[in-house]
């Protein structure tokens, strides 16, 4: 245990010294690799950003139903109780006219508005989250409601709400494609770097081999070697998207300020900025392999 | 110790290296392989640590089939042996202390055993005072001791080498002779190929000479 430990202590140090040897071509890697990451982890970023922005909008279906402003509030309570039987209504939330109003005001630039009315214009409502996501049933639900005496609307709210869901997704699918494409590019980059690498050292790994190295002895500092330039990618990776997002934080902070909202780009948290790193180190150590199990086996003393 | 059953060696050009050589080295033996070049002795050599196969029959180091050992052994076969050869193949980007502390990188020996031992092999081949030198920095002759020095630092039962003096002067050529008659004296299986008869004529040891492929005494 303590010879192989010694043995990756090596090899750790000599991945180390290669990278010294060679300090321009290995920064100059470690910026290819920290672009190529920076696309799909700076998407990620974004995505998740706007998914704790747009957190409190329900995604589920949803319905609001607008009263008869002449309604009566008996009459809207006998409507409560026939919603809340229905069997096809998961949640019913009554909106009281009086809380609605409150609600207008609280919106930006509508205060002096509201304030400005004589009398209050808006119905009572209720919300309502129907048990099935279905199109049909919400239809169904909707067209019932619209016959009954006392109500006058019946919104199906939920629609934007489905298709930013749906955009995310496809934005999400598109940076997973878009990954899973520079993860490829990565293992390539460090795949030609090793292969470079090898044959440099080809006399070296010759003698390694012919006075008692193992494969393993012999490919373990080339592991270590794509792992660090992995590695190495990754942390210029973060670098890339901490500084972009800072710089273009102060169009956005001013374009949300204009719609009432303090929404920022979010930098990647710990927990993310660790994986997109372990992700790149583990496909340079892959890159890495391919390359070594590739090329060793071609070098024999002759 | 090392014996060869009717080995024959065909390269793939057709070239055919040996010739169903059968011979035996027994342990502590001192033998030369002779021959002028081209007639096989380097084949034979190598055909030791399995840097080649035999195309037909069997060699046996320690009773063991070399030929027909799996790449994943070869390695511990040729820890136990060592290997110096005509153009020393030493590493001319480290010191001389870490050109003969590589074959112990791969041991299980703590880094103050493995300093001790390679002290003790440069000091047997008279290098001690050049431990921090570059290999370039030192002559024909003690580029080869410091090659001797990278053999014996595992301590093996076999010392084997082709050619060592082909490139040094006579006395040069003496001298590494001489140290390996030191390490045969304590007890090392040790061969050497050499096209020098002078050399041969000096020490007392086996000869096997070799011509076209076959031996012919």
């Amino acid at each position: 245990m303590k010879s192989w430990l010694r043995q990756h202590r090596q090899a750790i140090a000599a991945a180390f010294g290669k990278v010294a040897a060679q300090k321009s071509a290995a920064a100059l890697n470690a910026l290819v690799i920290g672009i190529a990451l920076a696309l799909p982890a700076g998407g990620y970023a974004l995505l998740a950003s706007v998914r704790v922005a747009t957190a409190g909008s329900a995604l589920e279906p949803q319905l609001s139903v607008f009263l008869r402003v002449e309604a009566t509030r008996a009459e809207a309570e006998a409507l409560g109780t026939k919603l809340k039987a229905d069997s096809r209504v998961r949640e019913v939330r009554f909106v009281p006219r009086e809380q609605a109003l409150k609600e207008l005001q609280a919106v930006e630039g509508l205060a002096e508005v509201v304030a400005a009315l004589n009398s209050n214009p808006l119905p009572d409502s209720f919300v309502l989250r129907p048990k099935s996501a279905d199109a049909a049933v919400l239809e169904a639900l909707a067209g019932g409601l619209r016959g009954l005496p006392a109500v006058a609307v019946v919104q199906v709210d939920s629609a934007w709400a489905r298709r930013l869901g749906a955009l995310a997704g496809t934005a999400r699918l598109a940076i997973a494609l878009l990954a899973a494409l520079l993860a490829f590019g990565l293992v390539a980059i460090t795949f030609n770097t090793i292969r470079l690498q090898i044959l440099t050292q080809r006399a070296e790994i010759e003698i390694a081999k012919l006075i008692g190295a193992t494969d393993a002895f012999i490919r373990r500092p080339f592991l270590y070697l794509g792992a660090l330039q992995g590695l190495a990618g990754g942390l210029v990776a973060l670098v890339i998207l901490w500084g972009s997002f800072s710089a273009l934080n102060v169009g956005v902070a001013e374009l949300a300020a204009s719609y009432g909202s303090g929404f920022r780009l979010a930098p990647l948290s710990p927990g993310d900025a660790l994986a997109v790193v372990l992700f790149s180190s583990g496909l340079g150590w892959f890159g890495a392999l391919l390359s070594v199990s590739k090329y060793l086996l071609e070098i024999e003393p002759r | 110790m090392i014996s060869f059953s009717a080995v024959a060696k065909r390269y793939a050009g057709g070239q055919e290296a040996l010739k169903r050589v059968s011979f035996s080295i027994e342990q502590g033996e001192f033998a030369f392989i002779a021959g002028h070049s081209g007639a096989g002795k380097s084949t034979l050599l190598k055909l030791i640590p399995a840097i080649e196969r035999p195309s037909s029959g069997a060699v046996l180091v320690n009773g063991q089939n070399v030929g027909a050992l799996k790449r994943a052994a070869l390695p511990y076969l040729r820890r136990n042996l060592g290997l110096v050869f005509q153009d020393q193949k030493l590493l001319y980007d480290r010191t001389v202390f870490d050109n003969v502390m590589l074959p112990l990188a791969f041991g299980d020996f703590d880094s103050r055993e493995a300093g001790r031992r390679v002290r003790a092999a440069l000091e047997k081949v008279g290098l001690l005072a050049r431990e921090k030198a570059n290999p370039v920095q030192l002559s024909g002759g003690e580029q080869q001791r410091l090659a001797i020095a990278r053999a014996v630092v595992n301590r093996p039962a076999v010392l084997i080498a082709d050619e060592p003096t082909a490139n040094l002067d006579a006395a040069s050529a003496v001298e590494i002779l001489e140290i390996f008659a030191a390490f045969n004296q304590v007890g090392v299986t040790v061969m050497v190929a050499t096209h020098d008869e002078a050399l041969i004529e000096r020490f007392a040891g086996r000869v096997l000479r070799l011509a076209k492929g076959s031996i012919v005494d």
